[in-house]
């Protein structure tokens, strides 16, 4: 195994973010911007106006060939050959015995070309994984994270802000669908994407051009509410959202079934794929512990790793994975795995937050959803 | 405006400003910083005694939770109600209207300066 030995990676903006007073925390072994001045304030201008996130962190690999779909296909539990060029997918890279190794954002660059985004904690796992899937088939895998910076502008006012700074077409570009474009001048990968609940886009960015990016971005929405976000609040909104994170949600222990992704994972499709015959399985069989969402009353979070209880009762049936009290919706919210006969909508059960068993009630996720509200641009 | 340099500390990020047998305690602004934006502050009930470095109290942000380690011996006088409803007090001025509790204490224990207190966070 490979241990870091505390060594931290600094993203490439890192001085930027220090001077927009920035503090920092270790996210996957990256020193990264968990929040500027307020974990609030920045959550309430994404659900408002808009946020900017540095997620530079996070892996981009390349996968370019004749085989390029029949690979993922194989590699991948999804169908990636079926994605429509410029369009996108969510997907999972599972092990043979059907655990999750990553989640991924698969984009169809051309007919031969797919952009697959990793988390920054699995980049090095996911590009093993493709790299040694790909013995028979004609494709080159690439691990060009490190030259690839990605920033996330998210929330209604992204539109107004980035149209200031790009004549790429914005209305036109759906959501999770992806084009080449001019953004200040610098050839960037355009998406219509995000990890916020909100209307967004993350703009994949040559490393040595991000700055300016960064720059335009900032000015283009100083008079529109934009913020600088951290992860403090990435972490608040993606879980507003029901948004897994890896890690939480899920690990190499957990099966898609389990996680909610059942929908993901394409048995159908020809041919064989890793982990098939473990998830053929996993999707004949009700699975023991299920993730749910639930909700409480109050201001007291419920927290990763707290345990869960029948209402009432001293039998354990579950943990949390993922908990907070919502900025948007005042009371706390929570992702959890609990045992299936709890995991019916209204179900009470108890969470012991430090020694207390305190009532929640599982409700289906999203804890929030967004409603049609793209900002028109101010005009100056 | 309250002086931190005469205020005593602990290891603990609580500062206590001393008047006669009673000390009044909050958390430090390197700690409320360190938080993030406070939530949720349960705080001891007037009456409860105290233990010295025991936990009395927590403090939520989003991110995480803090404890409250009472700095004395003693009883509770005064709680801050003003704070339980408005926590965010305790990052807008944590060494004023932020304050968390008051302490009727039998005696001070070995306590830090403010010139030992700022060399431990490695701020002024």
């Amino acid at each position: 195994m490979t241990l870091r030995l505390g060594v931290m990676k600094s993203i490439p903006l890192r001085a930027k973010h220090e001077a927009l007073g920035a503090s920092f925390t270790d996210f996957g072994g990256w020193e990264m911007p968990v929040r500027y001045s307020s974990d609030l304030a920045e959550h309430h201008a994404v659900r408002e106006n808009a946020g900017l996130f540095d997620i530079s962190h996070m892996g981009e690999i390349f996968v370019e060939g004749k085989d390029a779909g029949a690979f993922l296909d194989y590699a991948l539990v999804g169908a990636a050959s079926e994605i429509s060029i410029g369009r996108a997918k969510y997907s999972l890279i599972c092990n043979q015995a059907g655990g999750i190794i990553d989640d991924l954002i698969v984009y169809r660059l051309g007919q031969n070309a797919y952009l697959i985004v990793t988390n920054a904690s699995n980049r090095e796992a996911v590009a093993a994984s493709l790299e040694e899937r790909s013995s028979s088939f004609d494709v080159v895998v690439t691990d060009a994270s490190d030259e690839w910076a990605l920033l996330a502008i998210q929330g209604p006012s992204s539109v107004g802000i980035l149209s200031k700074i790009t004549s790429a077409p914005l209305s036109e570009l759906k959501y999770y669908a992806i084009s080449e474009a001019m953004v200040c001048g610098v050839s960037c990968l355009l998406a219509r994407t995000g990890y916020t609940g909100e209307d967004g886009f993350e703009i994949y960015i040559p490393v040595e051009s991000a700055a300016k990016v960064f720059d335009e971005i900032i000015r283009a929405g100083s008079d529109q509410g934009l913020l600088p976000t951290g992860l403090a609040c990435r972490d608040t909104l993606r879980l507003e959202a029901g948004m897994p994170l890896y890690g939480h949600e899920m690990n190499i222990n957990v099966n898609p079934y389990q996680a909610g992704f059942g929908k993901v994972v394409r048995l159908d499709k020809p041919g064989e794929f890793i982990g098939k015959r473990a998830l053929i399985e996993f999707s004949e069989t009700n699975p023991e512990k299920v993730l749910v969402g639930i909700v409480g009353q109050g201001r007291r979070a419920a927290r990763a790793d707290y345990e869960v209880f029948v209402e009432g009762s001293d039998s354990a049936i579950g943990v949390v994975t993922s908990g907070a009290l919502s900025p948007t919706l005042g009371f706390p919210v929570a992702m959890a795995y609990l045992g299936a006969d709890f995991a019916q909508i209204d179900t009470p059960i108890s969470v012991d937050i430090r020694g207390a068993k305190t009532p929640f009630t599982v409700v289906k996720l999203p804890f929030y959803k967004r409603t049609n509200k793209t900002k028109r641009t101010n005009s100056a | 405006m309250i002086n931190r340099e005469g205020l005593h500390y602990t290891k603990e990020h609580e500062w206590l400003s001393i008047d006669g047998d009673i000390a009044t305690v909050g958390i430090t602004e390197y700690a409320a910083e360190k938080l993030g934006d406070i939530v949720f502050v349960d705080l001891p009930k007037v009456g409860s005694s105290t233990t010295y470095m025991k936990i009395c109290g927590e403090i939520e942000s989003t991110k995480s939770v803090g404890e409250l380690y009472a700095p004395v011996d003693g009883e509770i006088v005064e709680v801050n109600d003003v704070v339980s409803g408005n926590p965010e007090l305790v990052n807008h001025d944590p060494f004023g209207a932020g304050w968390l509790i008051k302490i009727r204490f039998t005696e001070l224990p070995s306590l830090l300066t403010h010139a030992e207190y700022a060399a431990l966070t490695g701020e002024g």
